[in-house]
């Protein structure tokens, strides 16, 4: 008889184990996908501020057609991209095409005088630095959760329910350089 | 992180449980030294329901009363899209909940604090003249500084703090003038009640009453300027960028503009101390703030990277000593965070009078004016309750429709 309630409470303490250990992942992979999610608001934003940008630059800047069919060839690769890491890369591109333009507004003093310009700019520069922001909170999250899933114990639970490794969020390091800063 | 707020909530709880306790001897003396017969308690249930009705209302409407005091309004993106931008940034970079609150304070004196006991209804006030002075890394050094207020719980330890301090003060003063009008009275009664004892609760009531208020206000404001030194180190960890929010304080202690909404009690809450320093000896120990320059020397001298552990080594290189700052589980996160270049080249603003006409045109946006640029170059105001719908440009005379 005791016998049995000593099975019985080693495995009821078994499944409350378990039980905490899946929730806590459970926990941690969500916060992952709302992190994603931050960044994710910030992309579409850019997305949609580079139409609008386009068109208040191509009546001053004539002659810089190339970095702007670069930046809308990149920008819908961006908004095609699947993986994390093929985003990761093509905002990448279009962070270094933005970056170019940027560099040539220096030429048109006209353009740096415009107030729609000026006000796109403040937006454009905000977006960019939330999606830095979110980057770093959103890898942070990544990092989490993945120790988590390779340390032991919980590594089994992970294993047992399929719980998948996150990608980080990398802009390669050469691409990110390449971005010259420049004021306004 | 997690485990910074909680030591900073411990060490909060500690000085709102010794100021308690000292706000009930308090109690307890002065209730003795009118009633020797059990008016100890009846003191200590006044203490208490003075500082319980102070705190329901800072509570409740705290944020509130502070920015209807200091002239804060609250406005919306289009007044001040870069400040509503900034704010947005160290919302994301320090995963505050929610988004705070954006007012802005009437005032050509550049300052800025932050509101909200909580983190998920809390305000960022800064002034027409921060706005003005400031280009974009400055203000967002500002801003991170402020949001570091919210996150770290410093908001919900000075208001609730502060409360205990006023409570204590208000009750000592209460006190002591009672005994100045009423003494004679007071002497006739002691005496038929004959009473060593009843004497020297008395003197120990008023060297309470007259030591108490002091103690507890440089307990306040030494725990308040070590939180300073806290703040300034989470907003270069947020922000990853030093250099803005030194040259922000710079900027802000080179106005001589006196800041007139600021008083004794609020000043702790902005990001520099508003009250001008009169003698420097007595500043020192009874200052909200530590010393700008030395902030600003700390700040410069971060070159490794933007991680607490950072700070806390141009810390212990600028002061000389060895006293942590930094809670020490905020030291254990050692991961790298390297420092941003630059976003803007600084603009040298040197021109005091575009200084003044930008302060006015902030003030005035709040203030809901419209503004119409004519086409000789002059820019318009228009007050908010102008009716008509057209009007003239006083210089060259142009007509402008209002529709």
């Amino acid at each position: 008889m005791s016998g049995l309630i000593i099975v019985l409470v080693v495995v009821a303490v078994v499944v409350l184990f378990v039980i905490s250990m899946y929730n806590s992942l459970i926990q941690l992979r969500n916060r992952v996908k709302n992190a994603w999610s931050q960044i994710d608001v910030q992309l579409k934003r850019r997305h949609d501020l580079i139409p609008n940008l386009l068109e208040t630059v191509k009546g001053y800047m004539k002659h810089e057609r190339e970095i702007m069919e670069n930046i809308t060839k990149y920008r819908s690769q961006a908004m095609d991209a699947g993986t994390v890491g093929e985003k990761a890369q093509a905002e990448g591109l279009l962070s270094g095409a933005l970056g170019q333009l940027r560099v040539q507004v220096e030429n048109y003093p006209d353009l740096k005088a415009n107030q729609n310009f000026l006000a796109l700019q403040e937006e454009l520069t905000s977006t960019e630095n939330k999606i830095s922001f979110a980057r770093q909170s959103y890898n942070d999250q990544v990092l989490f959760y993945n120790n988590k899933i390779q340390m032991f114990p919980s590594n089994i639970i992970a294993g047992m329910f399929k719980f998948l490794q996150e990608e980080f969020f990398q802009v390669e390091d050469a691409k990110e350089r390449e971005v010259p800063k420049v004021s306004f | 992180m997690w485990e910074l707020i909680q030591s900073n909530r411990r060490k909060s709880l500690v000085l709102f449980i010794s100021m308690g306790v000292t706000l009930l001897l308090l109690g307890y003396f002065f209730g003795s030294a009118y009633y020797p017969d059990g008016g100890g308690f009846i003191g200590i249930f006044f203490a208490f329901v003075i500082w319980g009705i102070l705190s329901l209302i800072s509570y409740f409407s705290g944020s509130k009363i502070l920015l209807a005091v200091s002239g804060a309004k609250e406005v919306t993106k289009e007044v001040h899209p870069q400040l509503f931008n900034i704010v947005e940034e160290m919302k994301i970079s320090a995963s505050l909940p929610a988004m705070p609150k954006v007012y802005i304070i009437n005032e050509a004196a550049p300052n800025a604090f932050a509101t909200g006991i909580k983190p998920e209804n809390s305000a960022v006030a800064v002034t027409a003249g921060l706005l003005a002075r400031l280009n974009r890394d400055e203000l967002q050094g500002v801003v991170a500084h402020e949001v570091s207020h919210i996150v770290n719980r410093d908001v919900m330890f000075m208001t609730f703090s502060g409360i205990m301090l006023g409570s204590i003060v208000l009750i000592s003063e209460v006190f002591l003038r009672s005994l100045w009008l009423g003494g004679g009275r007071y002497s006739s009664k002691s005496s038929k009640s004959s009473g060593q004892g009843q004497m020297i609760i008395m003197i120990v009531a008023i060297v309470f009453a007259i030591l108490a208020p002091i103690l507890a206000q440089l307990l306040y404001f030494a725990i308040s300027r070590k939180r300073e030194y806290l703040a300034d180190a989470s907003a270069v960890r947020y922000t990853r960028y030093p250099e803005g929010l030194a040259s922000a304080l710079e900027k802000i202690s080179d106005s001589s503009i006196d800041l007139k909404t600021a008083n004794k009690v609020t000043a702790p809450m902005y990001i520099v101390n508003p009250l001008k320093p009169k003698g420097q000896k007595l500043t020192n120990l009874s200052s909200t703030h530590p010393p700008i320059s030395e902030r600003v020397r700390i700040l410069r001298s971060m070159s490794g990277g933007a991680n607490y552990v950072d700070y806390q080594n141009a810390f212990n290189k600028i002061k000389r000593s060895k006293s942590p700052i930094i809670p020490s589980s905020g030291l254990a996160d050692q991961t790298p965070i390297g420092l941003k270049e630059a976003s803007i080249t600084p603009v040298a603003l040197g021109l005091n009078k575009q200084t003044k006409r930008d302060t006015g045109d902030i003030m005035m946006k709040v203030n809901n004016y419209s503004f119409i640029n004519c086409s000789c170059g002059l820019k318009i105001k228009i007050p908010p309750d102008y009716k008509k719908t057209e009007l003239f440009c006083p210089r060259c005379g142009t007509k402008h429709s209002l529709i």
